[in-house]
């Protein structure tokens, strides 16, 4: 068990590691800062996983179904075993394991390949209904953003979660009403979110996603939560971290300049926790 | 008249259960028309009702499968390769899920229901898919030895089996081998490749062709990806022309599959029998077959043309 100062280290180092890749190597730095917190909590306090073993059928799985923020993913990945540090530098690259949007058939460790949103829920629900029906008692978490329930595939797999009463799911939906075209609820409104998710039978907790008290409150409630699927709604900032990044749809998907990093990792501040990145 | 396909694929997955208790089912609530049924009260834990969701269910589906499950899911072609086709795409392919896609209602034969449901397009837009497999039975038969057949590969797969009962054509005519063509019957002057229903009327027209001298080969091309390449080519090479003959659109099917082969490996004439881009209509299924030119004595007519083309 980490303590919450070390994880805030951690995803300050997940933080740093997203500027300096997205810079060098293009990419979507906006929500991937927005869900460093989470994402730091899951892969280095919460989740039983086994980087050495990617594969091992009793893991906690972390479906990431807002497959651009990956730059995330890949760095606590990275940070936590599951590949050399030094393969970070090939993200987005030519022949790299670490493609722009998720794949799971090449890099170990990917749950579910993901870009085209609304469809992490499907498959975590298959794989929650797979380990219900082997008697595994693990832990799916999927993350969606907030503007990808726009999609008419998450409302139907949100029923299939309800329906099985899949209580060992968690979704989480970074919820930073940000997203292409604008704010989410100018593009498509989809408030009020947790009220749709209760009127589904969902579970519902709603907290900070960048308050890591709240983030880790939020798990132990789901952890102990029978019954239903929990969906954790998580008020998240775009860039967050970075005065000029935080909620600015721009951000979504541009990478920023050798300048701009410089400026964001001044902003961002220094981690404790592992070395930059040399890039 | 025999069993429908799917009559086929119900009987083989109710022992699939039996056989391998990594096989589980999912369907977006049409149990017993596509024949899930037996399965599903036998195996009522390893079956899971979706309902009218079939994005989702094909999302379900890939979860399952690379859980370690090798899932069947199952509904009418049009819901399946056309409205869950990015689904297929990206949890299926792309992620190399071991799902089983297993659809019925599909083509002309669909019959009363109209053009809404009677996919034309399926095969094209499954064949196209990276790591899919594609199979389009001829009989009940071919459709049982086909849904043990993908049972037993990994990775994703497409299988198309008929509404209506048809002719028993494959029984006694050798093991079933996916990308393996059968051939139904020898003949030098034309070799007819058909899949699906058409395998029947294949073999209708190559008698009635015989009547006026002229033999043609049968071939039941059940796999249209991976393709037997080599089956095509060898045919090309014998008979010196090639007719197509599907329950499809003329465009991006078989037709389209073997027209690719015979122009890159052995150009001679092809002729493809099937829907002429463009939508059915609502009618019993032997009328829209004559209406729009899927009969055995279209086959005959394109078998002709075939010939004549080769001659020239």
């Amino acid at each position: 068990m980490r303590s919450v100062e070390e994880i805030r280290e951690i995803s300050t180092r997940i933080k740093r590691d997203v500027i300096q890749l997205t810079s060098s190597n293009t990419g979507h730095p906006g929500g991937a800062l927005g869900a460093a917190d989470i994402i730091a909590e899951l892969y280095f306090n919460r989740m039983n996983h086994d980087p050495k073993n990617p594969n091992r059928e009793d893991r906690d799985r972390f479906v990431l179904s807002n497959g651009h923020i990956c730059a995330a993913l890949y760095s606590a990945m990275a940070r936590s075993g599951y590949f050399e540090l030094d393969e970070l530098y090939t993200f987005r690259k030519i022949n790299s394991r670490l493609q722009g949007h998720p794949s799971r058939k090449d890099l170990p460790g990917i749950e579910t390949s993901s870009g085209p949103l609304g469809q992490g829920l499907s498959v975590a629900n298959g794989i929650a209904l797979a380990n219900r029906l082997k008697g595994i008692d693990a832990r799916i978490y999927c993350l969606v953003g907030d503007g990808e329930i726009q999609e008419g595939q998450i409302w139907e797999a949100v029923m299939t979660s309800a329906h099985y009463k899949l209580d060992r799911l968690a979704l989480i939906i970074s919820w930073n009403d940000i997203q292409i075209d604008g704010n989410v609820k100018d593009v498509m409104n989809i408030e009020p979110i947790a009220d749709k998710f209760k009127a589904f039978g969902w579970n519902t907790i709603e907290i900070d996603g960048h308050d890591l008290h709240q983030i880790r409150a939020a798990f132990d409630a789901f952890e102990q939560h029978r019954g239903s699927p929990t969906a954790i709604i998580a008020r998240t900032v775009i860039g967050k971290g970075v005065s000029f990044m935080e909620n600015k749809a721009i951000w979504h998907g541009k990478a920023p300049s050798a300048e701009e990093a410089k400026k964001a990792l001044e902003e961002i501040g220094p981690s404790q926790f592992g070395e930059d990145l040399n890039c | 008249m025999g069993m429908s396909g799917r009559d086929g694929f119900g009987r083989a997955l109710l022992e699939l259960g039996q056989e391998n208790e990594r096989v589980v089912a999912l369907c977006a609530d049409l149990t017993e028309s596509v024949r899930v049924q037996d399965f599903a009260e036998k195996y009522p834990e390893r079956f899971f009702q979706i309902g009218i969701a079939e994005q989702d269910m094909i999302g379900t589906a890939a979860g399952m499968a690379l859980a370690g499950y090798i899932p069947f899911a199952t509904t009418y072609a049009v819901f399946a390769a056309q409205r869950a086709n990015e689904q297929i795409r990206l949890a299926a392919c792309y992620n190399q899920a071991n799902v089983k896609i297993v659809v019925s209602h599909a083509g002309l034969t669909c019959g009363e229901d109209g053009a809404t449901h009677q996919a034309l397009e399926d095969i094209a837009s499954m064949r196209v898919m990276p790591h899919m497999t594609v199979i389009v039975p001829a009989d009940a038969n071919e459709a049982y030895e086909a849904t043990k057949a993908i049972a037993e590969m990994e990775g994703p797969a497409y299988l198309r089996v008929g509404r209506t009962p048809v002719a028993n054509v494959t029984e006694g005519k050798g093991k079933f081998e996916i990308g393996k063509a059968r051939k139904m019957r020898d003949g030098k002057d034309v070799t007819l490749i058909a899949c699906g229903i058409m395998v029947e009327m294949a073999l209708k027209a190559s008698e009635m062709l015989a009547e006026e001298g002229i033999e043609a080969a049968v071939i039941n091309m059940h796999t249209i990806k991976p393709l037997d390449e080599e089956t095509i080519i060898k045919q090309a090479k014998e008979t010196g022309c090639i007719v197509t003959a599907e329950e499809h659109s003329i465009i991006g099917g078989l037709g389209g599959a073997v027209a690719e082969v015979v122009a890159e490996h052995q150009p001679v004439p092809v002729i493809r029998v099937g829907t002429k881009d463009t939508f059915g209509e609502s009618g019993p299924p032997e009328e829209l077959l004559q209406k729009y030119g899927l009969t055995a004595l279209d086959i005959v007519k394109a078998a002709k043309k075939a010939v004549d083309l080769k001659k020239q």
